[in-house]
């Protein structure tokens, strides 16, 4: 146990200096969280008018949640890399818990993630998000997306070590992401959708999501829909962040256990 | 003597092909095992399996004295392990690679730093041990590659083509480290495609081929198999070869040979250095020029294109790669 919690550290040690030996790779968890603030709720917000509030309110946790998600391309394409100049073969042939390589990399990756969030709060308050119920309830809203952050990493986990190439990571991630991000209430409130489409997008994870951090900042939930994951946001995305993890732990730490390089 | 690894009747199915057709090794603890083979005849998977990165189909290995699919942690507890590819980590400099690793077996911090460094120093790369590795050359990180497998003084220790791609000067220091390790009691395991390698540092060689092992045996016995020394005898003149051919004919026990270049005629040895002096005789008195007059003995390369019909340098690709083409496809 202890030296399953010592492996773990000094994995996630080897993650923090990577981030610190690559600029790039803080640049673009710095910059592109405060680009997608800026642009979706400076830009965005100047045209778009949300019912008895304004859009920046209502925008920011969409964007937090669309940076979320993209922790599942960060991890995907950090477990490839490893798998490609074999390092993935030392680690195997080393005696430490096999869990420990995939918990070093989504813990380093979702502490970022923490990084990310923090920025985005401070240039959302910047141009007018407020939080209103209080801050631990906002603390668990962070909580909240942190416990997204950490699943998408672990599901990243299981694509790049399925998949085995960085092409095929980029062209998955971004295919699924832009239905789910989009088919949500994430950035317009599902009001104006045709029915059946409404229907898709009450049920999209990510509305749920989206909904709980809403009504956890005390932001304007217009346009939440209606049905049971619009009633009980927090408890839904509970109950189906943890259902996800539960099934992506496992399947990973299997499929790492075969893994070969490419 | 007990042996230190010992694999029986492995066999390690893909989808498109059977990479191990009952591969049977026996490594006694303290010396050197080559492992010969052509591009894609199954070494770097009987690796795989010794070193508990793949489960075989079939059959047993124990390593260091545990079974390798029962008992992986424990194996992997005695071993070291150098890929083909330096498997390090890039952004990392080689000191904290070093280290990184040394933690993650369990070897505690005061330990890791101070054999971290007598391992920079050994493998003379102190002075690019704060260097990123990225910045590298292919030499130095092998021996880094090398190095990060010593951190324990692994009982056994595994080389998959360790020299493969590397510059004659950096595969000499290379071989160098190894023997150094071989004479302090290491058991190791080398593959390699380098005949001259297996030679050098090998005290046994096991040949295999499509899965299988074809050939055993010490260099010299393998160079036995393919036939003794053998007496070559060139004129000058190549008019003057069926001079040297009736020659040779009257002192030796089988017909001479002539080799393609028309010129090259030669005899198997069988009486020793008699025969030398008779053929010397032999040939003076035809009063003609000669070019050469050699004793040869057959080096491994011949072993190895008489047991498997092909030459065994790389062509086209290493063999690492296609052997690892064919384990992606089946994966």
């Amino acid at each position: 146990m202890i030296e399953a919690l010592s492996d773990t550290r000094a994995l996630v040690g080897r993650h923090f200096r990577h981030i610190l030996r690559i600029p790039e790779q803080l640049l673009s968890v710095t910059l592109m969280p405060i680009a997608f603030v800026v642009i979706f709720g400076l830009l965005f917000g100047s045209a778009m008018k949300v019912e008895g509030s304004s859009y920046e309110e209502y925008i920011m946790a969409g964007i937090f949640i669309q940076v979320m998600m993209s922790n599942v391309s960060t991890t995907a394409l950090g477990v490839v890399s490893d798998l490609s100049n074999g390092l993935v073969d030392r680690f195997r042939s080393l005696p430490i818990s096999r869990s420990a390589v995939l918990i070093g990399r989504t813990t380093a990756d979702m502490a970022l993630a923490a990084w990310s969030c923090a920025l985005m709060a401070g240039v959302g308050y910047l141009i007018g998000w407020r939080i209103h119920n209080g801050l631990l309830s906002a603390l668990g809203a962070f909580a909240l997306l942190l416990l997204l952050g950490f699943t998408m990493s672990w599901l990243g986990a299981l694509l790049g070590l399925a998949l085995r190439s960085t092409e095929a990571v980029n062209a998955l991630a971004f295919m699924a992401m832009m239905p789910m991000m989009f088919l949500s209430n994430a950035f317009v409130p599902l009001d104006g959708l045709p029915s059946w489409l409404r229907t898709i997008a009450e049920w999209n994870p990510i509305s749920s999501v989206v909904t709980a951090c809403r009504d956890l900042f005390g932001n304007p939930t217009v346009g939440a829909g209606t049905g049971l994951p619009a009633e009980h946001p927090v408890l839904v995305s509970l109950v189906l962040i943890g259902a996800v993890l539960a099934l992506v732990i496992p399947m990973s730490g299997r499929v790492y256990r075969t893994a070969v390089a490419r | 003597m007990t042996n230190a690894i010992e694999a029986e009747g492995l066999v390690k199915n893909y989808k498109t092909h059977q990479a191990l057709r009952g591969v049977d090794l026996a490594v006694p603890e303290g010396t050197v095992l080559g492992l010969l083979g052509p591009n894609g005849a199954g070494k770097t998977t009987t690796v795989r399996i010794l070193s508990t990165l793949l489960t075989p189909d079939a059959g047993t290995a124990r390593v260091a004295g545990f079974d390798a699919v029962r008992k992986p942690k424990e194996v992997r507890r005695r071993i070291g392990l150098t890929g083909q590819y330096a498997a390090l980590d890039e952004r990392l400099t080689g000191r904290e690679n070093l280290h990184l690793i040394g933690t993650l077996l369990h070897l505690g911090r005061r330990n890791v730093r101070g054999k971290a460094e007598e391992l920079l120093e050994r493998f003379a790369l102190t002075d690019a041990g704060d260097r990123v590795v990225r910045t590298y050359s292919g030499g130095m990180r092998r021996r880094l590659d090398l190095a990060a497998s010593l951190l324990v003084d692994p009982p056994v220790l595994f080389l998959d083509e360790p020299t493969t791609g590397l510059d004659p000067t950096s595969r000499l220091m290379l071989w160098g480290m190894i023997r150094e390790q071989v004479d302090r009691g290491v058991t190791v395991l080398l593959t390699t495609q380098y005949l001259e390698e297996a030679d050098m540092l090998a005290d046994r060689i096991v040949v295999i081929d499509a899965g299988k092992v074809i050939a055993e045996g010490t260099a010299d016995e393998l160079k036995q198999k393919v036939g003794g020394e053998r007496l070559e005898v060139a004129p000058a003149l190549a008019d003057h070869t069926p001079l040297v051919v009736s020659a040779l004919a009257a002192g030796s026990v089988s017909a001479p040979v002539v080799a393609d270049n028309g010129r090259t005629v030669s005899v198997p040895l069988t009486g020793g250095m008699g025969d030398v002096a008779a053929a010397a005789r032999a040939v003076e008195g035809l009063g003609i020029d000669i070019a050469e007059f050699a004793v040869r003995r057959p080096s491994l390369d011949d072993v190895f294109v008489t047991l498997t019909g092909r030459t065994a340098e790389p062509q086209e690709k290493p063999a690492h790669e296609q052997e690892h083409e064919k384990e992606k496809q089946a994966a």
